[in-house]
């Protein structure tokens, strides 16, 4: 087979070669109106960019981002306890290290962004020494498993795909604690956690809770039996017709009425209950999505092997559905991880929430562009970073195409 | 051996074949989902009633004919504080379709454009495009809404310092203030003009609603571009080029040969984007434009009513959802392609 390859080997398209001159003339001026837009367009930019680039400069006193730095990043969370942050960022360092080296590998533009961004959160003077330390270890570490994951290559990826997986429980294990009573790796309330960390822990208990009841849904609005089918299909379009918002308030108000007498859930807990709704029902669709691209015959070839509706199910249909919705899923995360902003409206100090209550200090009054300028340019760090190596582990990997 | 089980009679055999009949598991796996169910719905029911009871609270609608007793910042029917809770609400919803409906169509225009512009040959429009569109899908539409309204509206100059834009368009801290045709008495175009403190003729935007309007614009319109290159792309090279061989300008090319194609494989995705902009209109409630949402809120503070106002407010959303989605199927039928 591969002989009759050889010699009919497919050349690459000649590489184009320009001139600097010659490719400003192509891709800026090649016809009258290209260059109105260009110049246009330039105008345009430097009337809107020069005066912002000249505030950001002079006018803009940054002073109130460096003050806040700490509160913004992880709230109220008790600062003996800070080790356990640092150790579910090194994790993450080292497991994105691997798989960086072993799927993404070469595109280095995001890669040195990444690098680099530590470097710049060491810029801030109220950082201690040991937050810096921690820093430069965090960058140690992703270099060095992204050059075990090169080496390596693909032996390790079982192993990381699993890593993945089993981390986020284990975020929410180490950021929460075991022991009831407050000595070493005593449990730290909900109440205590704020800013970027609530963020991503409601990311990351939406995500991991909603999974199992996404999966039951997608599969009863499937099913053969009406009344199950029927269920499934009111519950996901009435929480996708509303918007997230009204679930948020929902959960707020409404859901303590209906516990009973006694019990009582903190406002962090019941706004990850309604994140929790609001995600299985997204979910569910797209796991829907996954289970209609199964073709027919491996029902059939399943039926014919004597398996019943429940063995089919669990051993055929859902490891194929779930291994072609896992892109989906991290564009999941990645829309939900901005969706947790939402939980500012009702009272809560997330990322968006504390830069309210703090705008609303008498000492950080009128700062508003410069805090706002910061928490956006964090949640578009971190979400085109996610989304940037979801598309290239979809098209590394092959998920979803088999 | 056969004749070891005659009690074994046809009877137990036509009970367990019953009993193993796939009909029948069926019917029994529904009965049970339903008990189930059922049982969850008692217990909550339960203790609704047993909370309501405690804390003295009756459901029920009546109070939406009691007087509102507040006022609402912006409105385009009559309504004062002496009118009802009803009405309120009704300002609300008015107040909603009409950021929904400039939304829908000032974000189309941007996703159009945008999405166009992604595609352009020309370096500099290419990369705008490309940073517009990163931009508003990789930051939070609240973030964008505060950061708009708390981070530029509120920070703008007083009206004698208004910022001029060409155009005749002012940036204030009363808002935006742009030219507006009237019709009365016949049609004409106004053009705002700094008169003492205020601006006489054209149209005054409120902060919030200009707040609200653009980004809910931006924000949709960017994820509108992606829609827009995705559909252009999807159509095969050789449509253009057919189009070019037989002489169409750039222009008549994309509006005639590749848009109305395009069209097809756009309109689905495009549906649930618009479904999108109603649902988040409701962010409004986060910068203090009086949506359907925020009264509703200031309705349920007045009157401790929260479950009844959210019913009322999931019930609106979801016929708002269900209406704009069957325009949109009605239209994608109308424009789909006719198989023989």
């Amino acid at each position: 087979m591969t002989t009759a390859t050889v010699d009919r080997k497919i050349l690459p398209p000649p590489i184009e070669r320009y001139t600097v001159l010659g490719w400003v003339y192509k891709n800026l001026f090649s016809t009258w109106y290209d260059a109105l837009l260009t110049l246009g367009s330039a105008t345009v930019l430097y009337l809107v960019f020069a005066p912002m680039i000249g505030w950001a400069f002079t006018t803009a006193k940054w002073e109130v981002i460096n003050a806040n730095l700490r509160l913004l990043m992880i709230g109220q969370y008790p600062p003996s306890e800070l080790w356990r942050i640092w150790a579910c960022l090194y994790i993450a360092a080292i497991i994105l290290g691997v798989s960086w080296g072993m799927w993404v590998r070469g595109s280095g533009g995001v890669g040195i962004a990444l690098i680099v961004a530590p470097f710049f959160f060491m810029l801030f003077p109220s950082l201690e020494l040991n937050d810096r330390l921690n820093l430069g270890g965090i960058v140690i570490a992703a270099l060095a498993g992204f050059f075990i994951g090169r080496a390596r290559g693909k032996s390790l990826s079982r192993l990381t795909t699993l890593s993945w997986i089993v981390y986020f429980p284990l975020v929410i294990f180490l950021v929460r604690g075991l022991n009831e009573e407050k000595q070493f790796f005593g449990v730290i309330g909900s109440n205590f956690w704020g800013g970027l960390l609530l963020t991503f822990l409601l990311t990351v208990v939406g995500i991991v809770f909603s999974f199992p009841f996404g999966v039951l849904l997608a599969l009863g609005r499937r099913s053969s039996l009406t009344f199950v089918k029927m269920f499934c299909i009111i519950f996901i379009e009435v929480i996708r017709g509303v918007p997230f918002i009204t679930i948020l308030f929902m959960s707020q108000l409404v859901l303590p009425l209906f516990l009973p007498a006694g019990l009582t859930l903190d406002r962090v807990i019941r706004a990850m209950a309604g994140v929790i709704i609001f995600s299985a029902a997204y979910l569910a669709e797209n796991v829907r999505g996954g289970l209609q691209a199964i073709p027919k015959g491996q029902f059939e070839a399943a039926e014919a092997l004597g398996l019943n509706g429940f063995q089919t199910t669990i051993y055929i249909i859902l490891p194929q559905a779930l291994r072609a919705v896992i892109p989906i899923l991290v564009g999941q995360f990645i829309s939900l991880f901005k969706d947790t902003s939402l939980v500012a409206i009702v009272g809560l100090y997330d990322l968006l929430g504390i830069s309210r209550s703090l705008l609303a200090q008498p000492d950080f009054i009128g700062r508003q562009p410069e805090v706002y300028m910061f928490i956006s340019a964090i949640y578009w760090m971190f979400s085109y970073v996610m989304s940037y190596i979801s598309q290239r582990l979809e098209v590394r990997m092959g998920v979803g195409e088999r | 051996m056969t004749q070891a089980s005659p009690t074994r009679s046809t009877s137990t055999n036509r009970l367990l074949a019953f009993l193993r009949d796939e009909r029948f598991l069926q019917a029994l796996s529904q009965i049970i989902f339903i008990l189930i169910i059922g049982g969850v719905a008692y217990w909550l029911t339960q203790n609704l009633l047993a909370a309501l009871a405690r804390q003295g609270i009756r459901l029920g609608y009546g109070f939406l004919t009691e007087t509102a007793g507040f006022d609402i910042g912006e409105m385009m029917i009559e309504y004062s504080r002496e009118s009802l809770f009803a009405r309120a609400l009704q300002v609300g919803l008015l107040n909603t379709l009409l950021v929904c409906f400039w939304g829908i169509i000032s974000s189309t225009i941007i996703g159009l454009v945008v999405g166009v512009a992604r595609l352009s040959t020309n370096f500099i429009i290419n990369r705008i495009a490309w940073v517009f569109i990163e931009l508003m899908r990789n930051i939070p539409l609240l973030v964008l809404l505060v950061f708009l309204h708390g981070g530029i509206f509120l920070q703008l100059p007083r009206v004698r310092e208004a910022i001029a834009i060409p155009g005749s368009i002012y940036l204030s801290n009363r808002g935006l203030t742009i030219p507006w045709f009237t019709l009365t008495p016949a049609f004409s175009i106004q053009v705002p003009e700094l008169q003492g403190f205020n601006f006489s003729g054209g149209l005054t935007l409120s902060p919030e609603f200009s707040a609200l309007l653009i980004g809910l614009s931006i924000y949709t319109g960017g994820f509108i571009a992606e829609i827009v290159r995705a559909g252009i792309q999807a159509i095969s090279k050789g449509q253009t080029e057919a189009a070019r061989a037989l002489g169409f300008s750039w222009w008549q090319t994309l509006r005639l040969i590749i848009l109305p194609q395009a069209m097809r494989v756009i309109i689905p995705p495009l549906t649930s984007q618009y479904l999108n902009l109603t649902k988040n209109s409701s962010l409004a409630v986060a910068i203090g434009y009086p949506d359907l949402l925020s009264i509703s809120n200031t309705i349920s503070n007045q009157t401790g009513r929260s479950i009844e106002m959210i019913t009322i407010i999931m019930a609106i959303y979801l016929s708002l959802s269900l209406i704009t989605s069957a325009i949109l199927n009605w239209y994608n039928n109308k424009v789909r392609l006719v198989e023989r």
